[in-house]
């Protein structure tokens, strides 16, 4: 069983579609929706919920203040600015260190349970979904990306299926650090744009420091060729592969709003381009394997 | 006046809007808050004057002093300390800075040591004072390094916030304490689905808001209708240009390449002003 994350740095670049076609074109996979504070892959395979959990993370401080003697110890100890003028807590800058709590000589601070999300297990029509649901303002997703993955491994290795197909976040921070550590391949989506560059080279340096395969996939190449040309060539010098270029087409976005993802909406460039960096992909990983084994 | 531009889903335009405002007024000040993947400084091209580290404090053991009493353990909330056999391991990944540990100590073998996490660099370009903030590779936490930007805030300047994708706690830090959030979106299921989670966000904290729609001619018209039920405010559209697209692509702006977006920008800010009295 191999696992593959799809990523860019960059929002907005195309991950969700591609990863929309990658469940579309491979066999015996289960899919991993890992951007839990605003996940979209929900909208391409329109799951049925299977199983709901509640995903409780951290605790929040409290301040009973009947039992408060306003002598702002709490205020003082607290790094992230989270006891108000008045000694409440305000829940939004609380990190729940506890710090307060331990410190108050009132024992007037209570950390309380948060519940911080749920995660669902769905069946689709291209097979299990594993997606999430960060509550609004919670932090801690890290925590619950790496819940997602290990579930949908779980599922993967006892149907004895071959991928697990990950839709990581945008940025380089937490989520997408606990999306892509110990996966056997980082697909990078990015686009013909200055900013998409800069973003694909900081996300690079990321696969990098943590050692994880990548390959690179430039997608609405077609809107800029000259700064597409300029992408490859810094991926060629890097050592990193393309596996394709993907034509800008307003079919995607009709597929989007049909719900759909590209390979059942239209048989187009954009189609025939994605069965090819799937076919690529599959053999370059299938490839690795066997060169382990040697 | 503080404006924060966000969207939950990444790549609408939020770094458009926040650049093209901020090229579109007088007296003002743009912060990159966006410190995992910052990019206003493409098209701004500012002159950075000053740079400073950002750390976050760790804690580090004297092993002379510990008596492997466990209580650092007892009280890190993040499971950042393991006391094995009387020996104090830091998991430095893990630790979120807040100081308990050392303050608790019965030993006081607890320092605290700075570790760099990301910088931030203060810059300049014509009216523009431009702050971003970057975060190092590998490292998790940009809130802290988000806080070290807004320490900057000038509040007699037009202070305008570019925001990362997203609705956790990076976002929350770059739009607290903000006058105006201006959401953008695009007008797909994608777009809808993650704007309707930063209007969440956004209600939470109490700010008021609006929304711009960005390639307004593709995709369908459910972002009107919801905004209509919701009572949100449309601020501006941006119909999809291949023009656009170009002129972004290589690291232009709107506002230089098309004056009369100019106007348009002005009129946003004009418009947010009064719906804020």
């Amino acid at each position: 069983m191999k696992q593959i994350v799809i990523i860019s740095g960059k929002g907005g670049t195309g991950k969700t579609v591609i990863a929309g076609a990658f469940a579309a074109l491979a066999r015996d996979k289960v899919m991993a929706d890992c951007d839990v504070d605003a996940a979209d892959l929900h909208l391409l395979l329109d799951p049925e919920i299977k199983e709901l959990h509640v995903f409780r993370s951290g605790v929040t401080a409290f301040t009973h203040k009947e039992r408060c003697e306003d002598c702002g110890v709490c205020k003082t100890v607290c790094r992230f600015e989270a006891v108000r003028e008045d000694f409440t807590i305000d829940p939004i800058s609380c990190e729940g260190c506890g710090f307060c709590s331990f410190a108050c000589p009132q024992k007037a601070i209570e950390m309380k349970a948060n519940t911080s999300g749920k995660w669902f297990i769905s069946e689709t029509r291209f097979g299990p979904l594993v997606h999430a649901k960060l509550d609004i303002a919670e932090e801690n997703s890290g925590k619950l990306v790496s819940l997602v993955r290990q579930k949908a491994k779980e599922i993967a290795e006892e149907k004895n299926y071959r991928w697990v197909i990950i839709d990581g976040s945008p940025g380089i921070g937490c989520p997408v650090i606990a999306s892509i550590t110990g996966v056997d391949c980082a697909v990078i989506v990015t686009e013909p744009t200055l900013s998409g560059l800069h973003d694909a080279e900081r996300v690079i340096d990321v696969t990098k420091y943590f050692n994880v395969p990548a390959k690179v996939i430039i997608n609405k190449y077609d809107l800029n060729c000259d700064m597409t040309e300029k992408i490859e060539h810094w991926f060629k010098d890097k050592n990193t592969q393309i596996l394709g270029k993907i034509v800008f087409d307003k079919a995607v976005v009709e597929s989007v709003v049909e719900g759909k993802t590209i390979i059942e909406y239209s048989d187009n460039q954009v189609t025939k381009t994605l069965r090819n960096i799937w076919e690529l992909l599959q053999e370059e990983l299938e490839k690795e394997q066997i060169n382990l084994k040697e | 006046m503080i404006i924060s531009v966000a969207s939950g889903k990444g790549g609408t335009g939020k770094t458009t809007v926040a650049v093209n405002l901020a090229l579109s007024l007088n007296n003002v000040q743009l912060l990159d808050c966006d410190v995992e993947e910052p990019n206003c400084h493409i098209f701004i091209k500012p002159i950075f004057k000053n740079k400073n580290t950002v750390f976050i404090p760790i804690p580090q053991v004297d092993q002379t002093k510990c008596d492997g009493c466990g209580y650092c353990q007892e009280v890190c909330a993040y499971n950042a300390i393991a006391v094995i056999n009387k020996e104090v391991l830091i998991f430095p990944e893990l630790c979120h800075g807040c100081g308990s540990c050392a303050y608790f100590c019965p030993h006081d073998a607890i320092k605290e040591e700075n570790e760099e996490i990301g910088v931030v660099e203060i810059g300049r370009k014509g009216e523009i004072q431009f702050i971003h903030g970057k975060l190092n590779i590998g490292k998790m936490t940009a809130p802290p390094i988000i806080r070290a930007v807004k320490k900057y805030i000038n509040k007699k300047k037009t202070v305008i916030i570019d925001v990362p994708p997203g609705t956790s706690c990076p976002v929350i830090t770059a739009i607290k304490d903000t006058d105006f959030v201006i959401l953008v979106t695009e007008p797909t299921p994608f777009g809808l689905n993650d704007l309707s989670l930063a209007v969440e966000v956004v209600r939470k904290l109490g700010i008021p808001f609006g929304v711009i729609i960005n390639r307004s001619d593709l995709g369908n018209k459910k972002i009107d209708e919801y905004c209509t039920s919701e009572h949100i405010p449309i601020l501006m559209r941006i119909p999809f240009s291949k023009k656009i697209a170009e002129i972004y692509s290589r690291g232009d702006s709107i506002v230089e390449v098309l004056p009369e977006y100019r106007e348009k920008f002005q009129r946003l800010f004009t418009k947010i002003k009064q719906g804020k009295n």
